[in-house]
């Protein structure tokens, strides 16, 4: 290895005061990485819960066809709610975390780069979650804009108060923007700087690679959407006029800064699943991850798409017909590097020995919903078909089996598989799969209707419709509510196994990676003496030994 | 350091999106300017941005002192840096009370206090990184520990430096 590995070399930090494995730790300012991994998946776990309500609500509501259970405004101050607590309350933070976690493990460093950088960043997720939360008790309740605000819709401010739901809501995201960018600074730093020796670039882990690749889009797209945001804030309240069109602002303008961000977001979002996909399929498959260096590379050549492909969420706001083309195919573009990891996951479970353990369900699971998220998701690519179902529920269910289907199953598929690292406990496989079956049921039931309740053409974001909707609708709540209830079960597998379950070994599922060598619960230093690696991350099956390796490593 | 340079990159990307919006407004506008403003003065803002790039230059004297382990020189050149950096803050403070116009003149006021606001805040920052690191020099024995934070200061002075540059162009020079 060259010099740049021995710079490399993780600087060896006095281990932090204080043991993880007391729980008064997880409530304060710790800068060990462990802990604030935990603290964020703790904490975007509870925001989960309420926006999972505010779903519920809104189900309840779309059960009948008339708008009996909560009003209009009220209706959309809920969706706007729960699609920002979703976005920004839960994906962020819970994938935050298992980065936190996970990376430093995974490439044998003691901690983050930057670890009281890393604890403010966590920190302020809670605040920003509370000024958020706030906005239900202000005067007007909270933004009723969408989780995009739109001006001029998200300029109207009909109780005149300065402090009102739309104010409250682009603090917290501009907030959320600037915790996101230390966190990426943090964790790219890490894992550029930061390896153990002998960890070459094709030796890390693909999980690495894709948080790594993530975080690269949060650092070029999060400061658009910042920047949308304060210019929005300023409109809203001081008066300005960057995005006001009675004051000769552009409101196209923050359409893009909007979606040049988040569109990339949803790779934010999927690309660290498909890092739990490569670990998961490989260590309960008992085969080597097909086609490693493509596998990894594919996340970064994902990054590089995403930044070229936003406006296609603006086919139908007057985009030029050239752009349209150009975007339509920028956007199908990405689905080569999706797909060379689409085949590799298929090819690696193929004639594997399958381990139908809860991760795995949850994996297998989250790659069918995948699948059929991905061919919903060509149609939406192509700019004529676009623009007919734009609008309507067809994009709902759409984005719902990406983001409940691959993004929250894949999320349950890591919970599970490194939940036993995590606290050094075993979870119940029993209520795990229970779990799972109620998970996949609802998740199917749920958004499934969406798609023929699009084609037929029911708008989105209504809290009343007609009639003839009403079948599809009635289906769609059922499995909602099944879905809400299939977080009981995971709740209390969590708790109780947290508290009495059995202990876990280190290596419970015979994995081969740096963080399997370690003690479950890993000790505060992570290694006591930094490892050195030799091999690459997915010898299974091909290369047992050195699972035995692993194993006899742990035990030690 | 690379930390520090990966957060620079971001920063661009918020400075970027800021000038992204001025020319869009710029070239779709039908009146630019607030009525009764004729055009930006330009003399004493090209005054100020002399002085502001050529403290560039000075922070790297600095520096040079640094690394010759000659502290003396390095506090001078260092202070000067922030008398320049000061100046500058202070010219645009008088430019700023002496404008006709407010933040919310349309969105030429709009962008102009909003880049030049959120520019001389960086230049604050730089201010007062710099008021830190002389501070520093003064702890016995904590030179070597601050040479790091020297060369971040020095390198985040240059990014503002560079980011006036091109504001200085998109706004008083192209009008
Ligand atoms: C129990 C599971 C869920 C149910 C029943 C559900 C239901 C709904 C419903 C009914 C809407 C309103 C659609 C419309 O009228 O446009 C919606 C919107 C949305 N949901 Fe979900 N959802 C669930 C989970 C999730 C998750 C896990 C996420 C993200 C991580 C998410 C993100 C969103 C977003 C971004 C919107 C758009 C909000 C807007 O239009 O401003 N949802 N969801
Ligand atoms: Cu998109």
């Amino acid at each position: 290895m060259s010099d740049a590995t021995l710079t490399a070399l993780p600087k060896t930090e006095q281990p932090h005061p204080g043991a993880p494995d007391n729980w008064k730790r997880f409530f304060t300012f710790s800068t060990d990485h462990k802990v604030i991994g935990i603290q964020y998946i703790v904490t975007a776990f509870f925001f989960f819960l309420i926006g999972g309500l505010l779903a519920m609500v809104m189900r309840g509501e779309l059960i009948t066809p008339a708008a009996d259970l909560v009003d209009r405004t009220v209706y959309n101050g809920l969706f706007t709610m729960h699609g920002t607590i979703m976005l920004f309350m839960w994906t962020f933070p819970f994938l935050n975390g298992l980065a936190n976690y996970l990376v430093p493990l995974m490439i044998g460093a003691r901690d983050m780069a930057f670890p009281k950088l890393n604890a403010v960043a966590f920190w302020m997720v809670p605040v920003f979650g509370v000024i958020l939360m706030a906005s239900f008790l202000v005067p007007g309740g909270p933004s009723q804009s969408g989780w995009w605000a739109y001006p001029p819709v998200s300029l109207q401010n009909p109780t005149g108060n300065l402090i009102n739901g739309q104010l409250l809501w682009l603090v917290a995201v501009a907030l959320s923007g600037i915790s996101s960018i230390l966190g990426a600074v943090n964790i790219v730093t890490t894992i550029v700087r930061m390896r153990a020796l002998g960890l070459g670039w094709f030796r890390m882990p693909v999980f690495v690679w894709a948080v790594m690749s993530a975080q690269i889009i949060q650092l070029f797209g999060l400061p658009a959407l910042t920047a949308g945001a304060v210019m929005l804030l300023f409109d809203l309240a001081v008066g300005t006029s960057f995005f006001n069109p009675a004051g000769g602002g552009d409101p196209v303008l923050y359409q893009h800064f909007f979606w040049f961000y988040s569109h990339p977001a949803v790779y934010v979002i999927i690309l660290p699943i498909f890092g739990v996909f490569s670990e998961v399929f490989p260590v309960h498959a008992r085969k080597p991850l097909f086609g490693y260096p493509f596998v990894a590379v594919s996340s970064l050549v994902i990054t590089g798409l995403s930044g070229v492909v936003w406006v296609h969420h603006m086919f139908a706001s007057g985009t030029p017909d050239w752009m349209r083309m150009l975007f339509m195919f920028s956007t199908m573009l990405i689905s080569v590097p999706t797909g060379v990891k689409v085949f590799a996951w298929v090819a690696t479970v193929w004639g594997g020995k399958i381990q139908l353990t809860t991760p795995m369900l949850f994996a297998l699971g989250g790659l069918v919903m995948f699948l059929f998220a991905g061919v919903t998701g060509i149609m939406l690519a192509s700019a004529p078909f676009d623009i007919h179902v734009n609008n309507t529920y067809f994009v709902v269910g759409h984005f719902h089996y990406v983001i409940y289907g691959a993004a929250v199953m894949g999320a349950y598929a890591a919970i599970y598989h490194w939940f036993p690292k995590m606290t050094g406990h075993m979870y119940y496989e029993g209520l795990g799969k229970l779990h799972f079956a109620l998970t996949f049921i609802g998740a199917n039931l749920n958004f499934f209707p969406m798609h023929p309740l699009g084609l037929q053409g029911m708008p989105r974001r209504v809290a009343s419709y007609d009639p003839e909707f009403a079948f599809w609708n009635v289906i769609a709540s059922i499995g909602g509510f099944i879905l809400g209830l299939s977080t009981l079960p995971f709740i209390l597998n969590i708790l109780s196994s947290w508290v009495q379950g059995k202990k876990a070994p280190n290596n419970p599922w015979r994995a081969i990676g740096l963080e399997w060598l370690v003690s479950s619960p890993p000790p505060h230093e992570n290694f006591a003496e930094i490892p050195v690696v030799v091999s690459g991350p997915y010898g299974y099956g091909s290369n047992e030994p050195l699972v035995e390796l692993a194993e006899s490593k742990a035990a030690e | 350091m690379f930390g520090f340079v990966v957060f620079l990159l971001s920063e661009t990307v918020i400075f970027l999106s800021f000038f992204v919006g001025y020319i869009v407004f710029k070239t779709s506008a039908t009146d630019w300017l607030p009525p009764g403003v004729e055009g930006l003065e330009v003399r004493s803002p090209a005054i100020a941005t002399a002085i502001l790039v050529s403290s560039s230059f000075v922070i790297t004297i600095a520096e040079r002192y640094l690394h010759r382990e000659n502290l003396w020189g390095f506090r001078s050149f260092w202070l000067l840096t922030m008398v320049m950096g000061s100046t500058f803050l202070y010219a645009q403070a008088m430019e700023w009370l002496s404008l006709p116009f407010g933040f919310t003149a349309g969105t030429f006021g709009g962008t102009f206090y909003l880049l030049t606001g959120f520019h001389g805040l960086h230049v604050l920052a730089g201010i007062v990184m710099q008021g830190v690191m002389l501070g520093r020099s003064f702890i016995p024995n904590n030179y070597a520990g601050g040479e790091h934070g020297v060369a971040s200061t020095s390198l985040f002075w240059h990014f503002v430096d560079v980011i006036w540059i091109v504001l200085f162009a998109l706004i008083y020079l192209w009008q």
